[in-house]
């Protein structure tokens, strides 16, 4: 018995005999607007036995917006969000639209919405990796705790901190103009938008995104740089073997707002193509597990064990043919160059891959500023109602769907909602157990430890980043229980007031 | 003409207007929910409470008089007002973000102007469903604050007495005179006068929520105070009888 408690199982996902360890939970994680906690099974020697990640919030969007009037939907659906409300305000617009029979939008409305959805990816990829995850890329994952935090950032590099700041500033200006707020706002609505882009509000935004473009390839070359000071680290850390979802463009270009579902295998085989995300359940499944209330999809023809995928800048990156703005597309080419696709495959590599996305958001913004449709008047259209209406977009984490049933009184009967961290479930969970494999199995416990466990996370950009790295204090409270239920060691950090 | 005193300044009035018509006529703004100068005053909500001569009473059912003096913008006053607001807030679900009268709504605009930064009291938090039985219309119970401006509308502009409030204290609620409770089964019409004088977002015409792109919205234009004299002298007037 003894023997079989020391030998850790491969997975780490459950422990053979988890009686006799002892538990370590880092509780709580946060994600966006909710909470998530990370717990370990450790025996006497300290070997890793178990690693999970919960998601111990339950937010009940899917009931509550049952009896609503659809045309509320977009506006209340956002709030699941602060950080990318634009992404679900537009996932359930795109459903709406299928449910009022707009078919086609407007030019206006069709490209007001791209606008506001790439200001989106702007900003949030500006925020995660500035704001976020930067005191750990710049100061080191195990550096002094007190100095990775956004304010020492600045005071070690002011320039590049102004910069970030700078461009999710104009990122939310983009959605203000297009949105009418820069958090939640109204713009979207079914069958197209409330308003279209004045000549004034195109001329302020274009003093602007020529430089924005410039600090975009700045970010890029700077991720490039953090990469290359330590290649084998940054290669291995967290990484994975998993297959890639996105949507691509019919040519199978990157586009984050529209687009057919693509899907391949760690090996790059290609699972499905260009299929029609109305139909997603033919595809994609989802299972329950007692330890977690954030489901586990899988793809459908591989199976719960063999299916789990992975979504977001990583996955768009890697499986995009091209990208259809010239700057942007030479990175890629040169980040999936990098050691032989090396970085293209790696978890940190995802740091890279999302700047890439925002400097191509930026240079679609600037098409789209020089483009008259912006300023139409034509703004919504409707025809034939149906029942179901499926909406899925690129959201600055990843593929986010938004399925809806409305009756004929206009009420919201049926909701489903796949957001990006869900579909990266499995997908960090194996990461982080294979951080905990590599750096904490047979170690003692640190707080510069439990950040390795952190960094791993933040490379996904989750849902509980928001939170967790507000200001860099990610809110923990670790402690150490043995068999018997007694604490052993604790250690704390506050948590922060607001996301 | 005949003045009575508003917070120390002489408001001129002609007989049979009251003190609220009085002032909003002559430039002062006296902060009112069940008000509207189209209808009989009600009295019912109390936010236009102001100090006659001493003594509180609303200053929609108050008939001017010569040489009375009349308190109004007064932190006392204001504290009373704010707390009526609250207890508005608390009785019904209004969910502000996501509720598509936001910006055109008078009970949202009167807790900008009273300055409602608290909730003040437990919501209640009761379950109301929607009533969409109706093809044009919608209603959404939880946001009613039982003004009673629909009641009124549908019989008198209207002709035809669809809603009414029924039940006592705080079982007090909105019914429409159908047998089946549905407003589907009811005569009203998308284009009545009840269904547009809602001051909240509980009689709302179907599929056009949120058209208006916010900046343009009623009360983003500018907040109740200037936007109820601005709208006040243009509106006929109904003298207290």
């Amino acid at each position: 018995m003894t023997d079989l408690v020391n030998i850790p199982s491969a997975s780490l996902e459950t422990a053979t005999q988890p009686e006799n360890l002892r538990r370590v939970a880092i509780d709580p994680l946060t994600r966006v607007e909710g909470h998530g906690k990370v717990t370990l099974l450790l025996d006497e020697h300290d070997r890793v036995h178990q690693v999970r990640l919960h998601i111990v919030e339950f937010r009940g969007f899917e009931r509550f917006i049952q009896g609503r009037p659809y045309w509320e939907v977009p506006v209340m659906v956002q709030r699941l969000c602060g950080i990318c409300p634009v992404s679900h305000h537009l996932a359930a617009a795109k459903a709406l639209d299928v449910i009022v029979g707009a078919r086609t939008l407007t030019p206006t409305a069709e490209k007001v919405r791209r606008l506001m959805h790439y200001g989106q990816i702007l900003q949030s990829h500006a925020l995660h990796f500035f704001h976020l995850a930067s005191p750990d890329l710049l100061f080191g994952f195990d550096s002094d705790a007190s100095r990775r935090n956004l304010v020492a950032v600045a005071q070690a590099y002011p320039d590049i901190i102004r910069k970030g700041v700078l461009l999710r500033k104009f990122g939310q200006e983009v959605i203000r103009v297009t949105a009418g707020k820069r958090i939640h706002g109204t713009g979207a609505i079914p069958g197209g938008v409330n308003k279209n882009v004045s000549r004034a509000e195109r001329d302020a935004l274009l003093t602007d995104i020529y430089q924005v473009i410039a600090w975009s390839r700045e970010a890029v070359a700077l991720a490039r740089q953090l990469y290359e000071q330590d290649p084998a680290l940054y290669g291995e850390f967290g990484t994975i073997r998993a297959h890639q979802l996105c949507l691509v463009r019919a040519d199978g270009a990157m586009d984050l707002y529209h687009g057919g579902l693509r899907a391949r295998t760690a090996d790059g085989e290609t699972l499905f193509d260009h299929v029609d995300y109305a139909r997603y359940w033919e595809h994609i499944l989802e299972e329950v597990k007692p330890w977690s209330y954030m489901k586990f999809p899988f793809l459908r023809a591989l199976g719960p064990e063999q299916g789990w995928y992975r979504v977001g800048p990583l996955a768009r990156v890697s499986l995009c043919d091209t990208i259809p703005t010239p700057f942007a597309d030479h990175a890629r080419r040169e980040f999936l160059a990098y050691a032989d696709g090396v970085a293209a495959r790696a978890t940190l590599g995802t740091h890279w891959a999302r700047m890439i996305e925002m400097l191509h958001a930026a240079e679609v913004i600037k098409e789209l500023l020089h483009d008259p449709d912006i300023h139409g008047e034509a703004l919504v259209v409707q025809g034939e109602r149906a029942e179901r209406g499926v909406g899925v977009i690129e959201a600055p984490r990843g593929t986010l769907i938004h399925h809806y049933r409305v009756n004929e009184d206009d009420v919201v009967t049926r909701c489903n909602l796949i957001v990006s961290t869900t579909h990266n479930n499995q997908a960090l969970n194996e990461s982080i157990r294979q951080v905990a494999r590599r750096y904490l199995d047979g170690r003692r416990l640190t707080e510069g430890l439990l950040n390795h466990i952190e960094v791993a996370i933040r490379a996904f950009d989750p849902c509980l980043s928001c939170a967790t790295h507000a200001l860099g204090q990610m809110p923990l409270a670790v402690e150490l229980v043995d068999a018997a239920g007694q604490t052993v060691d604790r250690i704390t950090r506050d948590v922060p007031t607001a996301c | 003409m005949n003045t009575f005193q508003l917070d120390g300044e002489e408001i001129p009035f002609e007989p049979g207007q009251t003190v609220i018509q009085a002032a909003l006529a002559a430039g002062h703004y006296i902060p009112h929910l069940c008000y509207h100068p189209e209808f009989v005053p009600h009295g019912s909500c109390r936010l236009c409470t102001v100090r006659a001569d001493g003594r509180p009473t609303a200053a929609c059912t108050l008939p001017a008089q010569p040489g009375l003096k009349v308190e109004s913008e007064t932190e006392e006053l204001n504290d009373l007002r704010r707390t009526l607001v609250q207890m508005l807030f608390a009785e019904g679900n209004h969910f502000c973000p996501s509720c598509e009268k936001s910006g055109n709504c008078v009970l949202q605009a009167l807790g900008y102007d009273l300055g409602v930064l608290t909730a003040g009291f437990r919501h209640f938090f009761l379950d109301r469903p929607v009533d969409a039985s109706h093809p044009d219309i919608l209603l959404d119970f939880n946001r009613c604050v039982l003004c009673k401006l629909c009641v009124r509308a549908s019989e008198e502009v209207d002709g035809k007495g669809v809603f009414s409030l029924a039940g006592r204290g705080i079982q007090r609620r909105l019914i429409v005179s159908a047998e089946s409770g549905r407003l589907a089964d009811t005569d009203v019409a998308v284009t009545d006068k009840a269904v547009e004088v809602c001051p909240v977002g509980v009689i709302l015409r179907k599929r056009v929520g949120f058209r208006v792109p916010i900046g343009r919205r009623r009360y983003d234009l500018r907040p109740i105070r200037a936007q109820a004299l601005e709208d006040a002298p243009r509106r006929p007037e109904h003298r207290h009888e």
